[in-house]
């Protein structure tokens, strides 16, 4: 098993025929994924990449029986092709888009809730590398091969930190189950709390890493559910021991701007609740594989 | 992005925000002008700065005459204003904001913030007014008032008004307390802000509502939407090195140490930077120079780093996802050759064409000092930094 995705899933592009959109599509299929066609306004009743097209997602999914979807649509239309999404009765979306205003994510968090919880949409990012359930599927635009087989969950805010830990455990021989991008922006979709849960529950993962950064709650309220819910080890990282307060350190929500926000406070804050931390970067792959070797 | 005070000011009184009477100046007689139009016996001299505690830093004078007004402003115009918000370099003044003073009965904190543990727009106000909002949070926590708005639907009428009678404004006064609000939501709404501050809200001895100071900052995301705001845009107030970076489409920020960085993604920035400080070296800079970067754009991150004098080393550290690590190579050779950099650089690449992009860098004839991995990267760039200041 693994989380999010697996070989299984039937994947929708949004934005599908648009330059990124198409090159992250063929990596996708490249390796493994089930993409079962794409969403592009106007180009309904097209082939890509030997995929069917569709105007809308209600068509898309109504044809194709698709499951989830990953979105490429640029940053003043991406709200509404996620509302779509979730209106047209996708169970999972990864937003992969940069960009998008802080308060149109507030509307779609909104709209989401319009529907029952059993057939609310999971929206993972925006602003985010996806998920990679290495060997089974790629829902994101990560490189696969950073990535082996293995027993580690892997939550974080940052793409090519993630790939920094991923190929540490790589060269330290350990595997990954699941790892999911949950992004960088001020309000996102599903919290590292949310992927902590389902580890929790996942039988092929055995530690969780969760590498966070500075601004924001989510941290911090990860780490208290884990001291309370959680029987698995949870390793933890926070990026930013450098950054001053008030400043946007290139993540929209990569800010510090009220108490308990700063690298050096949320350290506190999961020690406190038992998380086990890197202390430095450069070491994810030794201390994951402590934690292993303890557990087994 | 930050806007001026009386930018925020004109912006809300569109909303139906009651303001003092005011004037902008950009010269002492210009100043003195605006208070004759003004009229009154006294006015207040604002700096027009991009920061908070100006008060405290000398920005804000009040004045009695118009002799006084055309001093203060004398005075300020050209100055720097410097606050623990600024750093060292402070702020430098070219506007002022001349205002009618206002006799006040009490001083109410208002603000708007976007809240991340809730995802909603969410009112704070307390009866403590005058004071930051940090002063108020550590001195009088107790006073805080705060309510969630319901994005659907916006601020009811009847949540500002339990916000008003919970700060004991009179009754007589409550309607115009409720609609002020209704505004204040209505502007950050509207607008994309993420941020409106009014700092102090006074009630006159008169019995009126005004908003004496007022900060509004915006969805940088959001700008797109919104022309009128974009053009509020100062660019005076900005740090220069940022100032070219955003103009390239970089993520930039300066900071005060002598490590040079260029990096890719936001994550991998700050965690680089962490790793600096923990080897003993302190980053002059966060810079992420985004995914799919071209040999021209790493040449301009180059350009831009070496741009900050207190430059004595730079660290490049790419993991290509994306990106490509030959294209990267190819971009940090031509840097170096074109920008005769006469300092150490130290390079890491991982990820897609790392062989190919380590190939070019030992087949070219600049100086680069590789490294394998994060830990080597930042030991060999502040090794390089000590052995120069040992020379």
């Amino acid at each position: 098993m693994s989380i999010v995705v697996d070989g299984s899933t039937r994947v929708l592009v949004q934005g599908f025929t648009g330059r990124i959109g198409s090159f992250h599509a063929e990596e996708m299929i490249e390796y493994g994924t089930d993409i079962v066609g794409g969403v592009t306004p106007g180009r309904g009743g097209s082939t890509h990449l030997d995929r069917p097209v569709f105007d809308t997602v209600k068509d898309a999914v109504e044809a194709t029986g698709a499951q989830a979807s990953i979105v490429f649509v640029p940053p003043p239309f991406a709200a509404d092709a996620l509302m779509e999404a979730a209106d047209a009765g996708l169970r999972t979306a990864v937003c992969v888009t940069d960009g998008i205003p802080a308060q149109d994510m507030m509307t779609v968090k909104r709209y989401m809730r319009r529907y029952k919880a059993e057939r609310r949409m999971h929206l993972i990012g925006p602003n985010c590398a996806g998920v990679i359930s290495p060997g089974k599927a790629l829902l994101g635009i990560m490189p696969g091969h950073i990535y082996l087989q293995g027993e580690v969950g892997i939550i974080g805010r940052s793409g090519t930190l993630g790939y920094e830990a991923a190929s540490q455990l790589k060269a330290a021989g350990i595997g990954v189950s699941t790892s999911v991008g949950i992004g960088g922006d001020p309000i996102n979709g599903s919290s590292f709390k949310d992927h902590m849960a389902a580890f929790e529950q996942d039988p092929d993962t055995k530690v969780v890493v969760m590498i966070g950064e500075i601004g924001g709650p989510q941290e911090a309220e990860a780490a208290a559910f884990a001291k309370e819910h959680m029987y698995k080890p949870v390793i933890g990282y926070i990026a930013g021991l450098t950054a001053p307060k008030g400043r946007t350190m290139g993540h929209a929500g990569a800010i510090v701007s009220t108490v308990g926000e700063s690298a050096a406070e949320k350290v506190e804050i999961l020690k406190e609740c038992g998380v086990i931390i890197v202390e430095r970067p450069s070491e994810f792959g030794e201390v994951v594989g402590r934690v292993l070797n303890r557990a087994a | 992005m930050d806007i001026h005070e009386y930018q925020a000011k004109s912006l809300l009184a569109e909303f139906g925000v009651p303001i003092p009477m005011g004037g902008l100046a950009y010269s002492p007689e210009q100043a003195t002008y605006r208070a004759t139009e003004i009229g009154g016996g006294g006015w207040v001299v604002k700096a027009q700065v991009h920061t908070g505690g100006r008060g405290k830093a000398g920005g804000i004078r009040m004045c009695s005459s118009e002799r006084e007004v055309w001093e203060a402003a004398d005075d300020l115009l050209g100055s720097r204003i410097v606050t623990d918000q600024t750093g060292d370099r402070g702020r430098g003044v070219f506007r002022l904001y001349i205002e009618q003073t206002v006799d006040i009965d009490r001083e109410i904190y208002l603000g708007f913030v976007l809240d991340r543990s809730t995802e909603r727009i969410m009112l704070v106000a307390s009866a403590a007014g005058g004071m930051e909002i940090e002063e108020i949070i550590d001195k009088s926590p107790e006073s805080l008032i705060r309510v969630v708005i319901e994005p659907a639907v916006g601020l009811q009428a009847f949540q500002a008004r339990e916000v008003a009678f919970a700060l004991g404004i009179d009754s007589g006064v409550v309607a115009e307390a409720s609609n002020l609000l209704v505004a204040c939501y209505r502007a950050f709404r509207e607008l994309d802000a993420t941020m409106v501050e009014i700092n102090p809200l006074v009630i006159t001895d008169a019995g009126r509502m005004l908003a004496l100071d007022a900060k509004m900052t915006f969805d940088d995301n959001a700008l797109f939407k919104h022309q009128k705001v974009s053009e509020l845009r100062d660019k005076s107030q900005e740090d220069p090195r940022e100032m070219r970076a955003n103009d390239r489409g970089l993520s930039y920020v300066g900071l005060d140490g002598d490590i040079g960085c260029i990096i890719n993604g936001a994550g991998l920035a700050m965690a680089t930077m962490d790793m600096i400080k923990h080897s003993g070296g302190k980053p002059a800079n966060f810079l992420d120079i985004g995914g799919g970067a071209s040999p021209e754009r790493v040449a301009k991150a180059f350009n831009l780093v070496r741009s900050d004098e207190s430059v004595r080393a730079i660290l490049v550290n790419i993991f290509a996802g994306i990106n490509r690590c030959d294209w990267v190579a190819e971009g940090v050779v031509k840097a170096m050759h074109e920008l005769d950099l006469q300092m150490p650089v130290v390079v890491r690449l991982s990820g897609t064409n790392v062989d190919e992009g380590r190939r070019i860098l030992a087949e070219s004839d600049v100086p680069v000092i590789t490294a394998d991995t994060l830990a080597e990267a930042a030991e060999k760039v502040v090794d390089a930094v000590n052995k120069a200041d040992a020379a």
